[in-house]
């Protein structure tokens, strides 16, 4: 498999496009985490520290909340929050969902069985059913925390789909080939099936954060967040514990939904696309 | 019943007491593991939250104790917790003393369940026919132009979409409640007027549910059809000279259909986090508000009890859907 066969994909038009326009939404994002902080102060993210539930205008450009909270402030200093926990939770996850992946599919046998059997299990428990009890019994929440609560369910589609890929490739010739040449099954893990795991790895990686991201801000939703800490979810928390919606404040819970849409919208291209780049037959078919 | 559906049948009852399994014992680890005893931590939170001042903290002890059994050995705790779930014994909800959490989450069952069946069947079957008509080569332009729409609802958490929602139809344009699963004066009998008066509260939640998940269906079932159409099979079909309308539905949705169940049992325990938040978010009767009000009042065998309800709930789901599925592929049942 030449890489090059796959660069000659994406030249084709709408393969490249998805991956692009989702890279860019989530570059966008990050950008706007990462220059934000240079034009508001953090004081305005503080209670009471600008005029309480103003729609926007040219002093609050997205308005404040009732607790006296800028809007615009809150999003640039949560929007990072969000995203951290995710990544977090995303490295944690892949990372575990790698290692479980390579010991189901390397060893097979019972560690196999055990691994299989208790990934589909927890694949399809509600995930939001277990973090309430896990979360609910954490004393004091933070972000940190949070992503590891998170991370906890994040690691079963990865091994699942490295176990998959690890079970074929080790019948591939190539591999066979570098037995008969006397590399140790270490050699062969690292430099002939990891190499061939990696569109994998990326692929699983997006996924994972699109739903650590789910799980945090759904946790959230529920008051089971890092409360002292601003993120997006908690401001559509607190939204909702002021009854933002029925009294009409738009400007509070809109803005956040807008850019938690984004991230899903910019990760869920993301990896569509990818999948195209990675997969040129699915590209050819559709 | 011959060999393999035996063996198909073990294999899925097999995997549903495996998840029940897990799901009791992680309600049980779960707080014996984190450092603290449980009942003493319950009891001071209740009493620094202040709000249940009317509720006998003694005898909320004494409830705590007799449940949790916390001086005898792990074991023998373990096998009590066993025995009052055979009892369906779930323990006594604090802030509504000494009401037993099975009656709660009794009461609340029917809400959720009903809400979340209706709309996932509705999400499941136009997603699937609208998945199949954009795989069609047919398919008129007007259909093909809704993918980029599908993909962004698809994108959005489906609790957020409800909050749009009640601004819209509950806010701006006031022509349906915002919240609740009836009005709050009536009293619930069997007849027209409740059964309207339900409805016209559960169609919010109903289509932030539905609008949430009919992108996640129509284009996993847009990907399978164009595989499926790509088969030796349609252009068999076709060859033979059967209508357009039977090689889609009867060659080629059939067959796509398969792997749409399979995404099903996946895709439950996503689709039921969600519903849970929905209905926080519309403030409905059901598992979800239950929890949250119980989370808020940190009210714990409550919590409990709807977390153990939410998955065997689900199991049971998934394993219907695995009764259905020898009926669709006969190459199962043989």
């Amino acid at each position: 498999m030449s890489i090059f066969s796959n660069f000659r994909g994406v030249a084709r038009g709408r393969v490249g496009g998805t991956l692009i326009l989702g890279v860019t939404i989530l570059a966008v994002i990050l950008l706007f985490s990462a220059i934000g902080p240079f034009f508001v102060s953090p004081h305005d993210a503080a209670v009471g520290s600008v005029i309480p539930r103003r729609p926007p205008s040219l002093q609050n450009l997205l308005g404040t909340d009732s607790q006296g909270r800028d809007m615009l402030t809150l999003l640039i200093y949560g929007t990072p929050n969000t995203l951290k926990m995710g990544l977090i939770a995303g490295f944690i996850g892949v990372g575990l969902g790698l290692l479980f992946g390579l010991l189901a599919g390397n060893f097979g046998g019972i560690v196999d069985g055990v691994i299989r059997i208790v990934a589909d299990a927890l694949l399809t428990v509600p995930a939001i059913a277990i973090l309430v009890i896990i979360a609910g019994n954490v004393d004091r929440m933070t972000t940190n925390v949070m992503a590891l609560v998170v991370a906890s369910l994040s690691w079963m589609f990865t091994t699942r789909t490295i176990r998959a890929q690890v079970l074929t490739i080790r019948e591939r010739a190539y591999v066979e080939v570098a037995r008969v040449n006397g590399e140790s099954a270490i050699e062969i893990l690292f430099r002939e099936i990891m190499p061939n795991l990696l569109p994998f790895i990326v692929a699983s990686f997006v996924g994972t954060v699109g739903s650590a991201i789910l799980a945090v801000i759904g946790l959230e939703a529920l008051g089971l967040g890092a409360l002292e800490e601003t993120t997006l979810g908690n401001t559509i928390y607190w939204s909702q514990q002021s009854a933002a919606i029925l009294r009409g404040y738009w400007w509070w819970w809109g803005p956040p939904i807008v850019i938690i849409a984004l991230i899903f919208l910019g990760l869920f291209l993301t990896s569509v696309g990818f999948d195209r780049f990675a997969n040129p037959k699915l590209a050819r078919r559709s | 019943m011959s060999r393999e559906l035996t063996r198909y049948l073990l294999t899925r009852i097999a995997q549903l007491l495996l998840i029940v399994f897990i799901a009791v014992s992680i309600n049980f680890l779960i707080p014996r593991l984190l450092p603290g005893d449980p009942v003493q931590t319950a009891i001071a939170r209740l009493q620094a939250s202040g709000a249940q001042q009317s509720v006998d903290v003694q005898a909320v002890a004494a409830a705590y104790k007799a449940k949790y059994g916390l001086d005898q050995p792990m074991l023998a705790q373990y096998l009590n917790y066993w025995r009052d779930l055979f009892h369906l014994d779930l323990g006594v909800s604090f802030a509504h003393f000494p009401e037993a959490v099975s009656t709660e989450v009794g009461n609340a069952l029917p809400w959720s369940l009903g809400l979340l069946a209706v709309a996932t069947l509705i999400a499941f079957s136009v997603g699937s026919i609208l998945g199949a008509l954009l795989a069609w080569p047919g398919t008129g332009k007007g259909i093909r132009a809704l993918v980029p729409g599908l993909m962004v609802l698809t994108s959005i958490p489906f609790y957020l979409l409800a909050i749009i929602l009640i601004y819209l139809f509950a806010v701006v344009w006031k022509i349906l409640p915002p919240a609740g699963g009836m009005d709050t004066t009536r009293i619930a009998r069997l007849d027209w007027g409740t059964t309207l008066d339900v409805l016209r509260h559960a169609l919010l939640p109903l289509l932030a549910i539905v609008l949430g998940n009919v992108g996640f269906w129509a284009l996993g079932m847009r990907s399978q059809m164009v595989s499926v159409l790509g088969e030796d099979y349609i252009t068999f079909a076709e060859a033979k000279g059967l209508s357009p309308w039977r090689v889609f539905f009867w060659y080629g949705m059939r067959n796509a259909m398969l792997s749409q169940v399979t995404a099903l049992a996946l895709a439950m325990g996503a689709v039921l986090s969600g519903a849970v938040l929905v209905e926080v978010i519309f403030n409905y009767p059901g598992l979800g508000s239950l929890l949250y009000v119980a989370i808020r009042g940190q009210d714990y065998f409550v919590i409990q009890g709807v977390v153990l309800m939410l998955i065997v709930a689900l199991a049971t789901l998934l394993f219907v859907v695995d009764l259905i599925y020898p009926l669709l592929d006969p190459r199962i049942r043989r």
